[in-house]
């Protein structure tokens, strides 16, 4: 059966949910060979083969950390040669696409961002896409090459598929290009203890008419009670009541999560870019006319300091 | 030395307006009102101001696309560019980003260069990948997605907000920038402005003047194929209900109702 690569996304070792998932995406075109890079690369093997990758490639380098994506390229394209797959795996982040496209480019292949589907298909793996803001759902294939895709976030179900996954030392030689971007500092993004935004099966959002960053509290006691993750909209971002780390839309985080509550925010076409794709959709706004209301499954057309107080307190008293 | 600049900005689909494809399944770009995407204007924003901390600079946008891309190019210089360069030829039609990074790193080769800023992504395309894959075929530094940028003594260092770790980039120039809309809010063309573009130079390349041919672009040189593109279906018409003091209660109604609590 044809060898399927997927990128690892870790931290020291500790494998995030979107490589968990692509590992389900990867079976259904072949058999999951993983490449884990940096520190504890060694330390996902486990979680990775209880998941259905048949062998782990595994290197460590300081370079990893000290330059920018090119070091993460020079291992994936080894890893391809030593491989020869039928397909390239690499999860929807801030660096996955930028490694995907300069691998694909290096092996002559091509490459597709963003699949939220990926199917089997006669000429090779097929990727489902949402464009135009989500007002367009295309299905694309690379042509040329061996394909390189990244998949966004809660595009598939973590399915345990116990296998070998063996590890594996991969060698790599880095390219000269590999020092070229030099990380001089890092700081790692504080914990808020919620879930991860790209990763929620639920988010809660708050825009401008949250009306200032106290308020945001509010927001976040109803995310609490059900255990969502927190989101705002590029105007409460931009007026420093929320991190742009939460921000949801074009410009943001892209979200995909089982549902999607939205207060205070008007529904502009670059925020849908980011939440339209949310298998349920609820709105609390006091205007009517929103466009929000035309995404929602259930609209609450009223006060967000009154609605969502009060829906916090019913779902604490019905959770008991 | 004057530092050189190359802004590569991209003509694209009004995103508030209709957007749709065309029959051979690319991004139509007849029927919908185009412009400037929004996202290239901050690197033009960029451009301008690492142009004023720097002695002598000269900005260059860049662009790859049909006839009214010229209004992006215009825009542009409006705020302040120098010169504009482009590349247009009916033959590129179709072109995929890494098609698309071919061109303009043949394009911005001929122009010369230290340092080229591109934007975050294009509003259309929403790939973001173009800046990678241009640095990768010039064999420069990538320096991406930063928030915040400077240029001094050779060096472009800038801020890059990641999924899990704000990092700090340094590189030697050359180099490939892209800036993010965190980076800072673009200038308005000014009256003054606007009048100066219409004479500043406009230099027009096709495929020949950058060594390339057809079947190196467009549909037939594309690596990626769209077999379909289907609207989505409008979704359901949900229910709206209007708070008379009961709102949060029946959401949550709703909420049980779909098993969430
Ligand atoms: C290139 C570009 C990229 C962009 N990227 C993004 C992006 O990534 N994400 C994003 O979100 N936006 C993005 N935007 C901005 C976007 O166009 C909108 O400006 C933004 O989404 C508006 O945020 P909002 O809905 O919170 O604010 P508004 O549009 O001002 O809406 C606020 C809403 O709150 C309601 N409201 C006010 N008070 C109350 C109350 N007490 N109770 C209930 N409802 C109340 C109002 O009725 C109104 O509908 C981008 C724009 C551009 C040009
Ligand atoms: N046709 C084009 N002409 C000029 N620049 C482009 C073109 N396409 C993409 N770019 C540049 O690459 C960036 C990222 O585009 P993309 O990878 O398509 O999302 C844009 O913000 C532009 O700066």
């Amino acid at each position: 059966m044809a060898e399927v690569l997927v990128y690892v996304d870790h931290v020291d070792g500790a494998v995030r949910k979107p490589t968990l998932e692509l590992l389900t995406l990867a079976r259904r075109i072949g058999e999951p060979v993983a490449v884990a890079l940096g520190a504890g690369a060694g330390d996902t093997a486990a979680a990775l083969a209880e998941h259905g990758a048949v062998k782990v490639l595994t290197h460590d380098a300081a370079e990893y950390a000290d330059y920018l994506v090119v070091p993460k390229v020079d291992a994936l394209q080894a890893a391809c040669e030593q491989v020869s797959p039928a397909a390239v795996l690499v999860p929807s982040s801030t660096d996955g696409k930028e490694i995907a496209a300069r691998l694909a480019l290096r092996i002559g292949s091509g490459v597709i961002t963003d699949a939220v589907d990926l199917e089997a298909g006669d000429e090779g793996p097929v990727a489902t896409q949402s464009v135009f803001a989500a007002a367009y759902t295309t299905k694309s294939r690379v042509s040329k090459g061996t394909p390189v895709i990244t998949v966004k976030p809660n595009s598939a179900a973590v399915e345990p598929a116990p296998a070998a996954g063996e590890v594996e030392a991969l060698s790599v030689t880095f390219s000269e290009q590999a020092t070229g971007t030099r990380v001089t500092g890092r700081t790692p993004r504080e914990s808020t203890g919620r879930p991860e935004l790209t990763e929620a099966a639920i988010v809660v959002s708050g825009g401008r008419g949250v009306n200032g960053a106290e308020n945001f509290a509010i927001i976040e006691a109803l995310a609490d009670s059900l255990g969502a993750a927190v989101g705002a909209s590029r105007a409460a971002v931009d007026a420093g009541w929320y991190p742009h780390t939460s921000q949801v839309g074009q410009t943001g985080k892209s979200v995909s999560p089982q549902l999607y509550i939205a207060s205070g925010i008007s529904g502009a076409i670059q925020h849908r870019a980011g939440m339209q794709t949310s298998k349920t959709i609820v709105a609390v706004n006091k205007d009517a006319e929103a466009p929000i209301f035309e995404l929602v499954d259930y609209g609450v057309v009223g006060d967000l300091f009154e609605v969502v107080p009060q829906l916090t307190e019913e779902i604490k008293a019905r959770k008991g | 030395m004057s530092l050189r600049i190359v802004v590569t900005v991209k003509y694209v689909p009004d995103a508030t307006g209709d957007r749709h494809f065309a029959d051979d399944l690319t991004v139509d770009r007849d029927d919908v009102d185009g412009l400037l995407s929004e996202l290239d204007e901050y690197a033009v924003e960029q451009a301008l101001q690492i142009a004023e901390e720097a002695d002598d600079a000269e900005i260059t946008v860049l662009t790859v696309g049909p006839e009214d891309a010229k209004d992006a190019l215009r825009k542009a210089l409006s705020m302040g560019a120098d010169k504009a360069i482009h590349v247009e030829d009916d033959d590129l039609h179709g072109t995929d980003a890494i098609g698309t990074s071919l061109v303009l790193a043949k394009a911005v080769e001929k122009a010369g260069y230290d340092l080229v800023i591109s934007g975050m992504a294009s509003t259309d395309g929403v790939m973001g990948v173009v800046p990678a894959l241009l640095a990768e075929r010039l064999g420069v530094p990538q320096v991406t997605l930063l928030s915040e940028v400077s240029v001094e003594d050779g060096v472009v260092k800038g801020r890059r907000d990641g999924d899990a770790a704000s990092e700090q980039l340094e590189a030697s120039l050359p180099a490939v920038v892209s800036v993010t809309d965190q980076s800072g809010e673009a200038r308005y063309p000014s009256f003054k402005g606007i009048m100066a573009a219409k004479k500043k130079p406009v230099t027009s390349w096709d495929l020949s003047d950058l060594d390339l041919d057809a079947d190196e672009v467009g549909l037939e040189g594309a690596y990626t194929v769209v077999e379909s593109a289907t609207e989505r279906p409008a979704r359901t018409a949900g229910t709206i209900v209007k708070d008379e003091g009961e709102g949060g209660k029946q959401l949550a109604e709703f909420l049980a109702g779909q098993k969430f609590i």
